[in-house]
């Protein structure tokens, strides 16, 4: 549960994450949001969340949620065919956009105040993250990966996978999504 | 440098000395007056003359920062933290703070390749004297044109290279300096500053090839270089082996010339890694390419070099432990790394030679080339049978041993840059099976991190490679080797076919071998557009990676594409230093197909690259401050660079906003309006995650505004098609890069058509100017 870098000289600081150590607490930023996206990375159809993988996760958490789901790699196709017609957009794209106040969202609907990354190599959310931490003040960003990400103002600790799995779909089920 | 307050031209002038005429003096400088070509108005660029040029690239192409680092901790106020709005003691902001560092890593690059520069040419004039003609090769009558471009001169001697070499290490000292405390402070002059060192990187990495190409005879401007072997299998491991890593190629070459004397070559193999190997094959290709950077330690640990010759850049700076290990001695040839050993320049080969044999120094610099040629190859024949190949890979049977030793802890997955999964491999390892520890073999970039992390010293990266082994020992591959410039009769062939768009583009795989997965990536790469009729271009390690991959008829994509430049061939420039040639064709392209002039006049050419030259950059494994020189000459150029995922730790990004139409307005030089273009190329620098996403986006990155319809469709054929292939469906912007129906691919209208009308796209919207970002340029071209 610590929350430290995985990546062991990825020093951060001052400014870090405060550490989910629960999933509630997603829960209730996701709740508190007005107008959240959750960026699925390039990983995201490799990682495997219960029975699927982290594209069958976004799409429940969209048709439970209506969050606007922004796909980074190749499975928008399997998106497509599990309801979702998700934009994709290169992840330097996605970070260059949520800078921008003024951005009219991916979805169309304006700004968003959150956005929710998971499925990512870890290093490129790292990066991405921080230039968010930077630079996109009107912004909160969660890390639902596996492990601890500074650079987002929230994230899960490093977990063990059963209990990373365990988080995600606990997270999913205080969101609605059936069994 | 400061200059051109003063500017004069003389037709015809009678002093009491004598008669001038057809002289033509800026401060500092005295330009040819044989020359018909007038001088354009930017000779010898300071820090400030291009300024607008870029502040015009950067408006479109603006900074996304990803802070590697919350704090500033470059002089004693600090640490300051930055996060933020925060300044500070100095008063910086972090978006300044961050073009600040990457300022200082294109500095750290540009000086790199212009001291290599130096030292060549110095060594050249040695050997061969100032008044030593340049020859670029047949068919090459603008022989350095990106010197020609940015300086206003062409060199005819080795000696007028001397000249320009003080121009550019006068500009890099300016540029250092602004990094100081108290300096710029304004992020988007940072930048700019930025390009100005990848623009004289890139002279400076001219003048080191054009200087090796004349002296040692590589391959001039030669789409029929020869193939040279590639690989550890291309190496004779019961002969005596000389291992030279680096890249200037002085002490390889004598090594090869000693070699030649003594009637030993196909006695004592030569052997190298990185560019100094690219380099030594282009004067010999009796010489072997081992691989690039990463492959040092599995090839130093193999035991089968049995002399290790440095020379400068991309040695592992713990090469003399790794040499030691293995009993090979090490001999550095540069005063740029000496790694702790004695100065032995002077002394008498034999007692050097005695030495090295006897163990009783592990190594030695000698900083004269042709004595390290005599001393390496003396020391290899004697040294050879008393080694007797001593390796430091673990047996087999001990493979089993250590991994039992393993307590899956994940330090080595935590330090691994790749976060490669090791522990599971040790758990199947220790079980009997090595297959998980040898497919991490192709994914591993040979840092070593993994062993220094783990508390039980278990030699993890040995182990990879000894799991490996028989896939290691048997790599070995056909390369074209470095075929240096490319000729002005391949330019008049191409230029018009790539500025109308029907070639759909110039692909440049270049850079470091720090990659996120197989470096087969770049091969894959290579061939999927060489297929596609794309003209490729490779250099340095990826020139290497994308040799080191057959396919399922054997051949590697230099065996199956042709050298030349022109659709469909697979063009090896050389090595890092050869880089400018890529850009010297895109400079061509303007200056013979055109008839643009060159000389000293950068922001034109720039301007007509980034509007017409369907050119893209990709540097896959970019790792070092060279790499990242490299890519800012070829910014400032008006040439997209697209990097892999450890790129996005260069901190900054320079990305275009296809949402935002204000952005794509260009001025159509026959009258002046502005019109809108669409977002092509749509970004400057940028990071893909995937291998997949990068070539979506070489499709993408590759069109302009001067397209003919013919050329967009093409082009619009390379990018649906690609996108379809990865994504499954059509791409979401096509409405944004067809301009008329007379755009869309024949093959594909009807679902085209479908998409854009969703898209509510109105023809004619985008459209097809005579397109320029430089105001003063209007109308120019047609007084000409």
């Amino acid at each position: 549960m610590a929350a430290e870098s995985w990546q062991r000289a990825e020093i951060p600081g001052p400014k870090k994450a405060l550490v989910m150590k629960d999933p509630k607490v997603a829960y209730a930023m996701i709740k508190r949001a007005k107008h959240p996206v959750l960026v699925l990375g390039e990983f995201a159809d490799e990682m495997k969340v219960g029975d699927g993988t982290l594209v069958d996760y976004g799409a429940s958490l969209h048709k439970a949620t209506g969050i606007t789901v922004v796909a980074t790699a190749t499975y928008v196709k399997k998106l497509s065919s599990l309801g979702v017609e998700a934009p994709w957009m290169p992840l330097t794209d996605v970070g260059n956009r949520l800078v921008d106040e003024s951005f009219e969202g991916f979805d169309g609907r304006g700004v968003h105040d959150l956005a929710l990354f998971v499925g990512f190599r870890y290093y490129s959310a790292w990066l991405i993250l921080s230039g968010l931490k930077h630079f996109a003040k009107h912004l909160k960003t969660i890390s639902l990966d596996r492990f601890y990400q500074p650079h987002a103002s929230w994230s899960f600790p490093n977990l063990r996978q059963e209990d990373w799995e365990r988080y995600l779909l606990e997270l999913s089920n205080m969101l609605g999504v059936s069994g | 440098m400061s200059k051109r307050e003063l500017h004069l031209k003389i037709d015809e002038l009678k002093t009491s000395l004598g008669l001038v005429k057809g002289l033509e003096i800026s401060i500092g400088r005295i330009f040819e007056e044989t020359w018909e070509e007038p001088v354009g108005p930017t000779p010898f660029p300071g820090i400030a003359d291009l300024r607008e040029w870029d502040r015009t690239l950067l408006r479109r192409y603006k900074p996304f920062y990803m802070p590697f680092c919350d704090v500033c901790c470059l002089c004693t106020f600090g640490k300051c933290d930055l996060t933020g709005d925060k300044r500070g003691a100095c008063g910086i902001d972090m978006a300044a703070q961050q073009s600040r560092i990457v300022l200082l890593a294109c500095c750290i690059g540009a000086a790199t390749h212009i001291s290599h520069a130096r030292h060549l040419v110095e060594h050249l004039i040695g050997e061969y004297g100032r008044n030593y003609p340049i020859d670029w090769g047949p068919e090459v009558f603008i022989e350095a044109p990106v010197t020609r471009l940015v300086t206003g001169v062409r060199p005819k001697t080795l000696g007028d290279l001397e000249d320009i070499l003080d121009y550019l290490e006068t500009e890099v000292t300016h540029l250092l300096s602004c990094c100081h405390t108290g300096q710029e402070g304004d992020n988007i002059d940072f930048e700019s500053k930025v390009f100005h060192a990848g623009m004289i990187d890139q002279v400076g990495m001219e003048i080191a090839d054009l200087a090796q190409v004349m002296c040692y005879g590589f391959p001039k401007a030669d789409p029929e270089a020869p193939f040279t072997e590639i690989g550890l299998g291309a190496v004779d491991p019961t002969k005596p082996v000389i291992l030279v890593i680096g890249h200037n190629v002085p002490p390889a070459a004598d090594i090869m010339d000693y070699l030649m004397e003594k009637k030993l070559v196909g006695q004592v193999e030569l052997a190298g890694i990185c560019c100094t190997a690219i380099d030594v094959t282009r004067y010999n290709t009796a010489a072997k390419i081992i691989g690039p950077i990463s492959w040092q330690l599995r090839f130093i640990r193999s035991g089968i070099p049995d002399v290790i010759v440095v020379d400068e850049q991309c040695i592992r700076a713990d090469i003399l432990n790794e040499a030691m290990k293995i009993r090979a001695p090490l001999i550095a040839a540069s005063e740029k790394a000496m790694h702790g050993l004695p100065d032995r320049t002077e002394d008498d080969p034999r007692e050097i030679i005695d030495d090295l044999v006897s163990g009783r120094a592990p190594g030695a610099v000698i900083l004269n080339p042709r004595k390290v040629g005599e001393v390496a190859v003396e020391t290899a024949l004697k040294v050879a049978p008393l080694r007797k190949k001593f390796k430091v890979l673990p047996d087999a049977s001990e493979l089993v041993e250590q991994a039992k030793r393993c307590r899956k802890c994940m330090e080595c997955t935590r330090a691994c840059p790749n976060t490669l999964p090791i522990p599971e491999a040790m758990e199947a390892a220790a079980k009997g099976d090595l297959s998980k520890l040898e497919a991490l073999y192709d994914l591993c970039i040979g840092c070593g991190r993994c062993e220094h992390a783990c508390p039980r010293g278990i030699p993890v990266h040995s182990m990879i490679v000894k799991a490996a082994d028989r896939k290691f020992r048997e790599e070995k591959y056909r390369i074209r080797v470095g075929r240096g410039a490319i000729r002005d009769t391949e330019i008049r062939t191409v230029g018009r076919p790539i500025v109308m768009g029907e070639i759909p583009g110039v692909v440049a795989f270049v850079g470091c071998a720090n990659y996120p997965g197989a470096g087969r990536d770049i091969a894959e790469m290579v061939d999927e557009f060489a297929r596609r009729n794309y003209i490729i271009c490779t250099t340095g390690c990826a020139a290497m990676s994308a040799a080191m991959y057959k396919d399922e008829e054997g051949k590697t994509v230099y065996e199956k594409y042709s050298g030349i430049f022109d659709a469909g061939g697979v063009v090896n420039c050389g090595s890092c230093v050869s880089n400018p040639h890529i850009a010297g064709a895109a400079i061509k392209i303007a200056s013979i197909f055109a008839k643009r002039n060159l000389r000293a006049n950068y922001e034109e050419i720039a301007d007509y690259i980034i509007n017409r030259v369907g050119a893209c950059g990709v540097a896959w494994g970019a790792m070092s401050q060279k790499a990242a020189s490299i890519a800012a000459g070829f910014w400032r150029l008006g040439v997209p660079v697209i990097v892999g995922p450890h790129g996005l730790k260069y901190r900054r990004m320079l990305l275009g906003r296809k949402d935002r139409k204000e952005d794509w307005y260009v001025y159509d030089a026959r009258t002046g309006e502005k019109v809108y273009v669409g977002p092509v190329p749509e970004h400057l620098f940028y990071s893909a995650q995937t291998k997949e996403e990068c070539m979506v986006m070489i499709a993408k990155l590759c069109m302009r505004p001067s397209d003919t319809t013919k050329g967009r469709a093409i082009k619009l054929t390379h990018y649906i098609d690609l996108h379809k292939k990865f994504f499954g469906r059509l791409p979401d912007d096509l409405h944004l890069l067809v301009r008329t129906k007379a755009d869309i691919p024949v093959t594909m209208k009807d679902e085209v058509l479908e998409a854009l009308e969703k898209a509510g796209w109105k023809e004619g919207e985008i459209g097809t100017p005579d397109p320029t970002l430089v105001k003063r340029l209007v109308g120019v071209w047609y007084k000409r």
